[in-house]
C-alpha cells in the first residue's frame, strides 16, 4: 500500500454524551427491538405456545377424559403447563444477545442495565405469558373448566405470568454463559415459581366456589411487584458475572 | 504532553491455572493508537475484555482519567467504544436497523448520521437488507459502522479487520489515525501488518507468559 | 472494617485458626451428640399420644433445623464474597452447599419414618415436609449451578446471586406453602405442634440442637480446609505445609 488515505471526521466534543438519559426511553427501546426480533424470530414465542397446547392435551390421555375429574384438575393443569412453557422459552431470553456480542454492547453502554433487563423481560413477556394468558381459555373448555372459573384462570395468569419471566430471567442470566443452559434453568427456577403456582390455582379455585378471588390477585400482585423491583437487580448481576467469566 | 487519558498498572489475570500477564503497566494518552500483539492464547482478547470493563478477573487497578474504572464505570462508558470478538449485530436486523439500537444505547448521538456511516464502510443500498443475508465481512463493516457515529474518546477495538477486504483495511486504518489525530485514543488487536509507521505503539504480551 | 475481617480474607491465616479450633468442636460435637442421643432415646419420657415413636424429633428437629440455618451461611457467605471480593467466603458459600444438602435429605428420611407410624403413610404433604422438599430443591439448584461453571469465580459468583434470590424467595415460600396446607388438609394432627413439652424432653433436643451446630463447623471447616488447600496448592505456604507433613 502506498501512502495513507486520509479521513475526516467529526470534531469530538467533550462530555457530548454526559447529558442526563431518560430511563423510560431505553426501556421502550428495549422493548421495540425485543419484539422486533420476536416476530422475525417466529419459532422463538410460537413453539412455547403450541407446548402449552400440547402439554394440557395430554392430561386428557394419561389421566381420563371424564370432565367431572378433569374439571377437578383443571386449574392446576393449565397453570403447570403455563409454568413449563414460560420454563421452555426462557432459555432464548439472552442466549442470542450473549452469543452474536449484543449483551457485551449493552454492558459497556452508559445505559443503566436495570431499565434495559426491565425492557428486555417484559417483551418476553409480551410475546410468551400474555399470548398464553389469552390462550388459556381454550385449554380451560378442552378440560371442562366450568365458566365460573374461567375469570380467575385469565386474571391469575396475567398477573402471574409476569413474575414467572421476571423470576425465569434470573435462571435464564445466570446460565446464559454455558453451552448447554436449558435443564439447568429449570433446575433453578422451578422451586422459585412455587408461591405463583399456589395462588395461581389456589385464584382459580376461589372463583370456581365463588369465594373471592380479590385476596389471591393481590397476593400474586404483591409477588409482582416484589418481582419487578428486585429481579431485574439480580438479572444485572448475574449478567455481568456471566459475560464477566 | 498532558496526563494519559488511560492508566495501566500492575495487571495481573491467570486463567485455567496459567498466568497470561503479570506486572504489565501501560498507559495511553490522547492521539495513541496503541497495537496490542501477541500469539495465540496470549490473553489479546481477555485483556481488551479487562480494558473494556467487562471482565473482573484481574488484579492490578486501571485507571481512566485518574478514577479507577470500576469506580466511576459512568464515566468510563461514556468515554468508550468497544468492539469484541463479536460484531454485536443481529443477523435478523437490517443494518439501519442494527445502528438504530446503537443509537438507543447512546441516546445523544445523531441518528441522522446513520446512513452517512453506513455509506462510508461501503454498505450503501444494503441499508433494508437483513443482516444475514450480508456476507460475513458485511457484517463486520456494520459493526465498524459505529466508529463514524461515535463520539467516544477510546476506542478498544478486538479484531476489527477479520473477514475485512484490503480496500476496506486501508479505510478502516485512516479511520483510525483520523480518530487519534481529533484527539481520540485507539487501543486494538489485529493479525494485519498496520500500515500506519510510527504512529503504532506495541504492547507485546508473548513475554508476559509464563512469568511468575 | 476490623483487622480480622482482613485477616479472615487470607486463606493460610483461615487454615491455621481453623486448625486450632477444629478438636475442640469436635469434641463439643461427639460429647453433646452422644449425651443428647442417650438422654433423648432412652431417659426422656415417652410422649402422651404417639409413645416411643416420637423420639425421632432428636433426629428430625435438629436436621431440619440445620438445614435452614446452613442456606442462611451460605447465602451470607456468598453475600460477603460478591460484594468485598472475598475468596475464602465463596469457599464457606461452596462448602456449605452439600452439608444443606445432605441434612434436607436426612430430614425429610427422618420426617418419612416418623410418618409411618404417625399417619400411617411414609409420605404426607405435610407443610414442614413439602417446605423442607423445596429448600433441598433449592440446594440441588445451586449445587447444580457450582458444579456446572468452570471458572471457579464465576461459578462462586452466579451462586452466591442464586442463594440470595433463594433466600428472599424461602419466606414466600414458606408462607404460600402453609398457606396451600391449611386450604388443602383443614384437620391434620399436627405433630410438631405440641403443647409446652416438660423440660426432660425438650433440654436433649436443646443439646441434638447445639450438638448438631458443632457437628455442622467441624464438618464446615474439614472441607473449608480441603477447598483452602486445593486452591492455594501453587502457594509457597501449602508447599512447604505437604513437606512438612511428608518429612
Amino acid at each position: 500500500m502506498s501512502a495513507f488515505q486520509t479521513k475526516k471526521l467529526p470534531e469530538l466534543k467533550p462530555g457530548f454524551e454526559t447529558e442526563a438519559f431518560s430511563p423510560g426511553k431505553i426501556l421502550l427501546a428495549t422493548l421495540k427491538r425485543d419484539v422486533k426480533l420476536a416476530f422475525r424470530r417466529q419459532s422463538d414465542w410460537v413453539n412455547p405456545l403450541i407446548f402449552f397446547l400440547m402439554v394440557a392435551s395430554l392430561f386428557p390421555l394419561g389421566v381420563s377424559p371424564e370432565p367431572k375429574l378433569l374439571s377437578t384438575i383443571a386449574p392446576g393443569v393449565v397453570w403447570v403447563a403455563a409454568l413449563l412453557s414460560t420454563l421452555l422459552s426462557m432459555d432464548s431470553l439472552f442466549r442470542s444477545d450473549f452469543e452474536d456480542g449484543s449483551l457485551e454492547q449493552i454492558l459497556v453502554s452508559p445505559q443503566p442495565l436495570y431499565f434495559v433487563v426491565l425492557g428486555k423481560v417484559l417483551s418476553h413477556w409480551m410475546m410468551t405469558g400474555l399470548p398464553l394468558t389469552l390462550m388459556a381459555p381454550l385449554l380451560g373448555v378442552m378440560l371442562f373448566l366450568p365458566f365460573e372459573g374461567m375469570g380467575g384462570l385469565v386474571l391469575s395468569l396475567l398477573i402471574g405470568t409476569p413474575t414467572l419471566s421476571l423470576v425465569g430471567g434470573i435462571g435464564a442470566a445466570l446460565t446464559v454463559g454455558l453451552r448447554k443452559g436449558g435443564v439447568l434453568v429449570s433446575l433453578l427456577v422451578i422451586p422459585l415459581y412455587i408461591p405463583v403456582l399456589i395462588f395461581g390455582t389456589a385464584a382459580i379455585e376461589a372463583s370456581l366456589t365463588g369465594l373471592p378471588v380479590a385476596g389471591h390477585l393481590a397476593l400474586l400482585g404483591a409477588m409482582l411487584v416484589l418481582g419487578l423491583t428486585l429481579a431485574p437487580l439480580a438479572i444485572a448481576a448475574a449478567l455481568r458475572i456471566s459475560v464477566s467469566g | 504532553m498532558s496526563e494519559p487519558l488511560l492508566i495501566v498498572k500492575n495487571l495481573f489475570c491467570e486463567r485455567d491455572d496459567r498466568v497470561l500477564f503479570d506486572q504489565l503497566s501501560f498507559d495511553v494518552s490522547a492521539g495513541d493508537v496503541v497495537q496490542i500483539e501477541g500469539q495465540n492464547g496470549s490473553g489479546k482478547t481477555t485483556l481488551l475484555r479487562i480494558l473494556g470493563a467487562l471482565s473482573r478477573h484481574y488484579e492490578g487497578d486501571i485507571y481512566w482519567k485518574g478514577t479507577s474504572i470500576h469506580d466511576d464505570s459512568l464515566t468510563y462508558r461514556n468515554d468508550l467504544l468497544y468492539l469484541g470478538h463479536q460484531p454485536g449485530v443481529k443477523a435478523v436486523l437490517t443494518p439501519e436497523e442494527n445502528l438504530r439500537w446503537f443509537m438507543a444505547l447512546h441516546p445523544s448521538l445523531d441518528v441522522g448520521q446513520i446512513r452517512h456511516a453506513l455509506t462510508e464502510v461501503g454498505l450503501r443500498g444494503f441499508e433494508d437488507v437483513p443482516c444475514h443475508m450480508l456476507s460475513a465481512g458485511q457484517n463486520r463493516r456494520v459493526g465498524l459502522a459505529r466508529l463514524y457515529l461515535s463520539q467516544a474518546l477510546l476506542w478498544i477495538l478486538d479484531e476489527p479487520f477479520t473477514a475485512i477486504d484490503k480496500q476496506g483495511v486501508a479505510a478502516q486504518e485512516a479511520l483510525l489515525l483520523a480518530h487519534a489525530e481529533r484527539g481520540g485514543a485507539v487501543i486494538l488487536t489485529t493479525h494485519h501488518e498496520l500500515n500506519l509507521g510510527q504512529f503504532v505503539r506495541r504492547v507485546n504480551l508473548d513475554k508476559q507468559v509464563g512469568t511468575k | 472494617m476490623p483487622r480480622w475481617f482482613y485477616q479472615l480474607a487470607s486463606p493460610r491465616w483461615c487454615y491455621q485458626i481453623t486448625g486450632r479450633l477444629l478438636p475442640g468442636f469436635a469434641i463439643a460435637a461427639v460429647l453433646l451428640l452422644m449425651i443428647g442421643t442417650v438422654w433423648g432415646l432412652a431417659f426422656a419420657p415417652p410422649d402422651y399420644q404417639q409413645g416411643n415413636s416420637f423420639r425421632i424429633i432428636y433426629l428430625h428437629v435438629p436436621t431440619a433445623y440445620m438445614a435452614q440455618s446452613i442456606y442462611l451461611t451460605m447465602a451470607i457467605a456468598g453475600a460477603i464474597g460478591l460484594i468485598w471480593k472475598m475468596k475464602v467466603a465463596d469457599m464457606v458459600a461452596k462448602s456449605c452447599a452439600p452439608i444443606g444438602a445432605a441434612l434436607a435429605v436426612l430430614a425429610l428420611a427422618t420426617g418419612a419414618i416418623w410418618g409411618k407410624p404417625t399417619w400411617g403413610s411414609w409420605w404426607v404433604w405435610d407443610a414442614r415436609l413439602t417446605s423442607m422438599l423445596i429448600l433441598l430443591f433449592l440446594y440441588l439448584g445451586v449445587i447444580a449451578l457450582n458444579s456446572a461453571i468452570e471458572s471457579e469465580s464465576t461459578a462462586a459468583q452466579s451462586t452466591a446471586v442464586l442463594a440470595l434470590v433463594g433466600l428472599v424467595n424461602i419466606p414466600i415460600i414458606k408462607y404460600s406453602v402453609d398457606w396451600w396446607n391449611t386450604l388443602h388438609q383443614p384437620a391434620t394432627f399436627k405433630v410438631t405442634e405440641k403443647p409446652a413439652m416438660p423440660p426432660e424432653m425438650w433440654i436433649p433436643l436443646l443439646i441434638m440442637v447445639i450438638g448438631f451446630y458443632c457437628f455442622f463447623a467441624v464438618v464446615l471447616m474439614l472441607r473449608l480446609r480441603n477447598e483452602i488447600l486445593r486452591r492455594e496448592r501453587r502457594t509457597s505456604w501449602v508447599r512447604e505445609l505437604l513437606l512438612q507433613m511428608r518429612g
